[in-house]
């Protein structure tokens, strides 16, 4: 029987909820000292954005750094975000609706080593569910019900559930609540207590802000709270809803941010050519993670200002030459 | 269009024939690559207001270039809506999304698609990403099209994994699943031929020819046996016109025709 990794206990999720402060305090911190307080091994995390865009690279750099063991992942499109995990051997058990893949860039190999030697638990999804599954969570219910995954391998390896509509009499699928331990979300600007607000599409993380536990927010940019609440309806996540707020410029970097700076095809290739044998991947791993006492000292190795400017002018269509299109081949560099 | 023939390679072909089935005013949900290329080929040469959208929430942008992921910031470029995966997956479910386009390591029959493993699901020999969103967008969307090359690897007589479904076991097989009744595989656009979905057995059927291909052809491509229509028909090749805005304005620095 495929395993449901985390239960939709709804009144659990409650007292958890009723207890978490909710006082407007500063919530600032550094990367380190938030994935120190809020993960522990063994915690079930779900990461924001999707695979390659709006991501928090830093975090999953620390949770890397510091060691972290057993964890349990949500797979909601998690591509590059889950390969820096896999390349760890952080996790032991996922959720998988998307995986290992980096679209249409290539699979990443440590992330299939995982899965085809036997060292994951494995229960599947598809992307609507994973993100209904928050939904759910979000409004405190135990289940959505889905027209999705049925007659499928994806429903029979899901642990999700067939029943009948009591108003209409079809068939459909109960997707269960997920409430991750941990969800980490980059946001484009947040203030010190956790007010963020995102540009560009949300993903599904206005749900997974809602269903998670504990919530670490990375933002492109600290500002004061005068400047949230000049534009409340930018506001995706409310301060309560938050545990720590981490400023980290470039932050999704080498991911896409919408409307700050393209990803960087060059690195991530190098992330796919490092993870051909475990040998240059753990000296990729120690030059650009162990070996570096945080993101500010990755972002200088891999090119620092000149390559984020590079970036940036990608991003907003700025390039000189007229070329619209990110670079893939690092003839720009 | 003009039967006239010009220098074409395969991707170009199956690019150019997807776009013509999108036709103005529907929606389609895309990915990155051919289809989005079909896509934005229809858009500007047949279809105007043709409604491009992004599983993780852009719809209605104007494509500067080629997107990289189905979540940068191409895929809502000067859009009407940066909405969300839920927002777009509800849109798919309530009946508003008309096509999608969907790949696959392995299709059979009836169109069932593997993107999850080869081999056990225990001990996969190749771990495959997972459904994403096709398994979401092949239940929902009123037409599922494919496009793909066609060999005996990938059109085997039954997928290790059925990760996104076709018509299942055949007729009636996705309504007795619970699926939405009137959706499923419409057209697989393949490097030799179009290929659509047989009403009384929901097995495939060839429609077309590609230029130069023969029916032998495409039978030996192909890992199980094919039903042929009664009106086989030659494909129309890419005409001058469709060509000339998919390789000037569509990917112009040809990232997806490059690939032949």
């Amino acid at each position: 029987m495929p395993e449901l990794f985390m239960p939709p206990d709804v009144d659990a999720a409650r007292e958890y909820f009723r207890a978490k402060p909710r006082r407007m305090e500063s919530k600032l911190s550094t990367v380190a000292a938030a994935v120190a307080r809020y993960l522990q091994d063994g915690d079930y995390i779900a990461i924001g954005g999707f695979g390659t865009n709006r991501i928090p690279t830093a975090v999953l750099h620390e949770i890397v750094r510091q060691g972290r063991k057993s964890l349990g992942v949500s797979g909601h499109t998690a591509t590059h975000d889950f390969q820096i995990l896999a390349a760890a051997g952080a996790m032991d058990r996922v959720d998988v609706a998307y995986v290992v893949g980096l679209e249409a860039r290539g699979l990443s190999r440590s992330a299939r080593r995982m899965f085809e030697e036997g060292r994951l638990r494995v229960t599947e999804w598809s992307n609507a569910a994973l993100a209904w599954r928050y939904l759910a969570a979000a409004m405190g219910v135990p289940f959505l019900p889905a027209r999705v995954m049925l007659g499928t391998d994806t429903q029979v390896y899901s642990a999700a559930k067939e029943i009948v509509c009591p108003f209409t009499g079809i068939k459909l699928l109960a997707v269960p609540a997920l409430y991750p331990d941990l969800a980490v979300i980059h946001v484009h600007q947040a203030d010190v207590y956790g007010n963020a607000q995102i540009e560009g599409i949300g993903v599904s993380d206005f749900d997974l802000a809602r269903a998670a536990k504990r919530l670490i927010i990375t933002c492109e940019r600290l500002v004061p709270p005068e400047e949230i609440r000049r534009q409340p309806t930018r506001t995706a996540i409310p301060y309560f809803l938050v545990d720590a707020v981490c400023e980290v410029p470039y932050g999704s970097y080498p991911g896409n941010m919408p409307y700050e700076y393209f990803s960087d095809e060059v690195h991530l290739g190098q992330w796919l050519q490092a993870e051909e044998d475990s040998a240059t991947l753990a000296a990729f791993l120690d030059k650009y993670i162990y070996g570096t006492t945080g993101f500010a000292e990755y972002l200088e190795l891999c090119g620092g200002s000149h390559r984020l400017q590079q970036l940036r002018r990608q991003e907003l269509l700025l390039n000189a030459n007229g070329d619209t299109s990110p670079d893939q081949g690092g003839q720009q560099r | 269009m003009s039967g006239a023939t010009h220098d074409h390679n395969p991707m170009e072909l199956m690019i150019s024939v997807a776009a013509r089935y999108l036709e103005d005013g529907a929606t389609v949900v895309v990915g990155t690559g051919a289809p989005c290329a079909a896509a934005m080929l229809a858009q500007k040469l047949y279809s105007p207001s043709l409604m491009i959208m992004f599983e993780a929430g852009g719809i209605g942008p104007l494509l500067p270039s080629m997107p990289i992921s189905v979540g940068d910031s191409r895929t809502f470029y000067r859009g009407v809506a940066a909405s969300s995966m839920p927002e777009i997956m509800g849109l798919c479910q309530r009946g508003i999304v008309d096509y999608c386009f969907l790949g696959g390591a392995q299709m059979d029959q009836y169109g069932n698609l593997n993107s999850t493993v080869i081999g056990s699901h225990a001990r996969p020999k190749v771990r495959l990403p997972g459904s994403g969103g096709a398994n979401d967008l092949a239940s929902l969307a009123w037409r599922t099209m494919v496009i793909t090359p066609q060999d005996r690897r990938r059109f085997v007589p039954k997928v290790d994994f059925v990760t996104s479904p076709g018509y299942l076991t055949g007729k009636g097989a996705r309504e007795a699943a619970g699926l939405p009744p009137g959706t499923g595989p419409y057209k697989v656009i393949t490097n030799l031929a179009v290929i659509g979905f047989d009403a009384a057995s929901c097995r495939m059927v060839v429609e077309s020819l590609h230029p130069g291909v023969d029916r032998d052809t495409v039978a030996a491509s192909t890992g199980f046996s094919l039903l042929w229509s009664d009106e086989l028909t030659q494909t129309e090749p890419p005409t001058a016109d469709e060509l000339q805005i998919l390789r000037q304005e569509v990917d112009p620095l040809r990232y997806i025709i490059g690939r032949g």
